[in-house]
């Protein structure tokens, strides 16, 4: 592992391509490194923890198809995957697919250096052992009946296609993995990935819909703490969640929000140490889901209490006018003593609290549409 | 065979014009990849399938099926179709 003992960086993932920020150690000054693939679809940029030197970027381009490229050198060089994630001919009488981008990429088990997890538009989960030069298809979900009829079809999905995301590794044990989908529903596996099964108990549906059918399940971001892997935090298209295992109902915590807000929105992070503490940033969730900032004036919200109650920090961003958009990897935390919080807009504009939000600032603007924002600690 | 290589694949080859051979584009496409690696599965999807920017002309002519026999004359086209900003 890592010591990690640097300064942040924060990799964010774009539209356009990928910029680099390398903080100084009071995080109040920052150099940036870009762009890097300028041009093409970033939707990850995720640095290795375990060696601190690892960097993947899932890409694409508009008229290419995807790929996943690899650095050492924290982006001063970069070579292509030899096989990126790509699905396997028909099999189980199901139509065959292609990927068209991948979303998202985990390490895995510390104890399993160099391997690393991917989830990709439409729904697939994919696995490399070589530090992501190589990739296969991982777990029996991608060609199996029951998974398929779950993923829906390309209707189901967002605008940018059905995403498998949120690929989390149990900290204590490889065997224990949880991935979700948009759309999907959560699933579990205890077996290193030969089997999942859905968890997704006492989660909302859209009205109408039948929760009992996994399909119509909506999760947006899942985080588990790391101060306590037994508690999960969601943001779903319908609510805010926890669950604490080894129980299986999601409580949905976000009833707790002012009504006026609602508890709709995209992403979720967790504090490093103190399972109590996550923020998510809510979004209009009214009539046609604008999914922008109620009101036009954006606001993170903090529980301190694991989400019986929800404060609101908004000094120091736009007080009004700002109909501001924020996906689900576009919002970090780093792991310093007062947290630092990370969140990109679709907008382009990049901002920082140092002190766990109760304070922010503008880092850049005048990015393209911000996709992902990760923190790493580079060796 | 010449084969022309749009800009967004440059970065593979070094240039726009290189040379492959195959008695299909198929052929032409692994030759190509054989000789750039990577560069087919930017252009082709796991099923074979030309992904959907991207198009082939061979003496003007468009060309979908990627088993159809290409004489080894005349110049390979590939061209992406661009779209969005």
């Amino acid at each position: 592992m890592s010591t990690g003992r640097g300064n942040p960086v924060l990799l964010v993932a774009t539209r356009k391509g990928a910029w680099i920020y390398h903080g100084d150690a009071a995080r109040r000054s920052w150099r940036v490194d870009g762009p890097h693939f300028l041009g093409h679809i970033v939707n990850h940029l995720v640095l290795d923890p375990r060696d601190g030197r690892t960097l993947l970027a899932a890409a694409r381009t508009g008229h290419l198809g995807p790929t996943v490229f690899r650095s050492s050198d924290l982006g001063r060089s970069w070579r292509e995957a030899r096989r990126p994630p790509a699905f396997g001919p028909a099999v189980n009488g199901l139509a065959a697919r292609a990927v068209d981008h991948t979303f998202w990429l985990t390490p895995a088990h510390v104890g399993e250096p160099g391997a690393w997890y991917a989830g990709t538009s439409p729904q697939g989960l994919f696995r490399s052992e070589d530090g992501g030069d190589t990739w296969a298809p991982f777990s029996c979900i991608n060609d199996d009946p029951q998974y398929r009829q779950w993923f829906g079809t390309v209707q189901d999905g967002t605008p940018d296609g059905p995403k498998l995301h949120s690929l989390i590794v149990d900290p204590r044990d490889p065997r224990h993995l949880y991935f979700a989908m948009s759309g999907g529903g959560v699933h579990e596996s205890l077996d290193g990935g030969r089997s999942f099964a859905p968890l997704v108990d006492s989660m909302e549906t859209v009205a109408g819909c039948d929760p009992a059918d996994v399909t119509f399940h909506d999760p947006h971001c899942i985080r588990l703490c790391p101060g306590n892997p037994d508690r999960l935090y969601q943001q779903n298209h319908c609510g805010i969640y926890r669950l604490d295992r080894p129980g299986r109902r999601w409580e949905r915590i976000g009833r707790n929000m002012p009504a006026a807000v609602g508890d709709v929105g995209f992403p979720l992070v967790v504090h490093p140490r103190d399972d109590r503490t996550a923020w998510v940033f809510p979004m209009d969730g009214s009539d046609v889901w604008p999914r922008t900032s109620p009101g036009g004036r954006p606001a993170v919200y903090a529980t301190r209490d694991g989400g019986a109650s929800w404060q609101r920090h908004d000094t120091g961003l736009p007080a009004e006018q700002a109909w501001w958009t924020v996906k689900r990897q576009a919002l970090a935390a780093d792991r310093e003593a007062s947290v630092g919080l990370y969140l990109g807009t679709t907008s382009g504009e990049l901002w920082l609290s140092r002190d766990e939000g109760g304070q922010w600032e503008n880092l850049a603007r005048h990015l393209p549409e911000i996709y992902a924002i990760e923190t790493a600690y580079p060796d | 065979m010449r084969v022309l290589i749009p800009s967004a694949l440059h970065s593979y080859t070094g240039q726009p014009w290189v040379d492959a051979a195959g008695a299909t584009v198929g052929a032409v496409l692994a030759d190509l990849n054989r000789q750039f690696p990577g560069i087919r599965f930017r252009i082709v999807d796991e099923q074979g399938r030309l992904r959907r920017h991207i198009r082939l002309f061979h003496r003007g002519e468009a060309i979908v099926n990627l088993a159809a026999p290409l004489p080894a004359d005349g110049e390979l086209m590939i061209v992406q179709a661009l779209s969005g900003g």
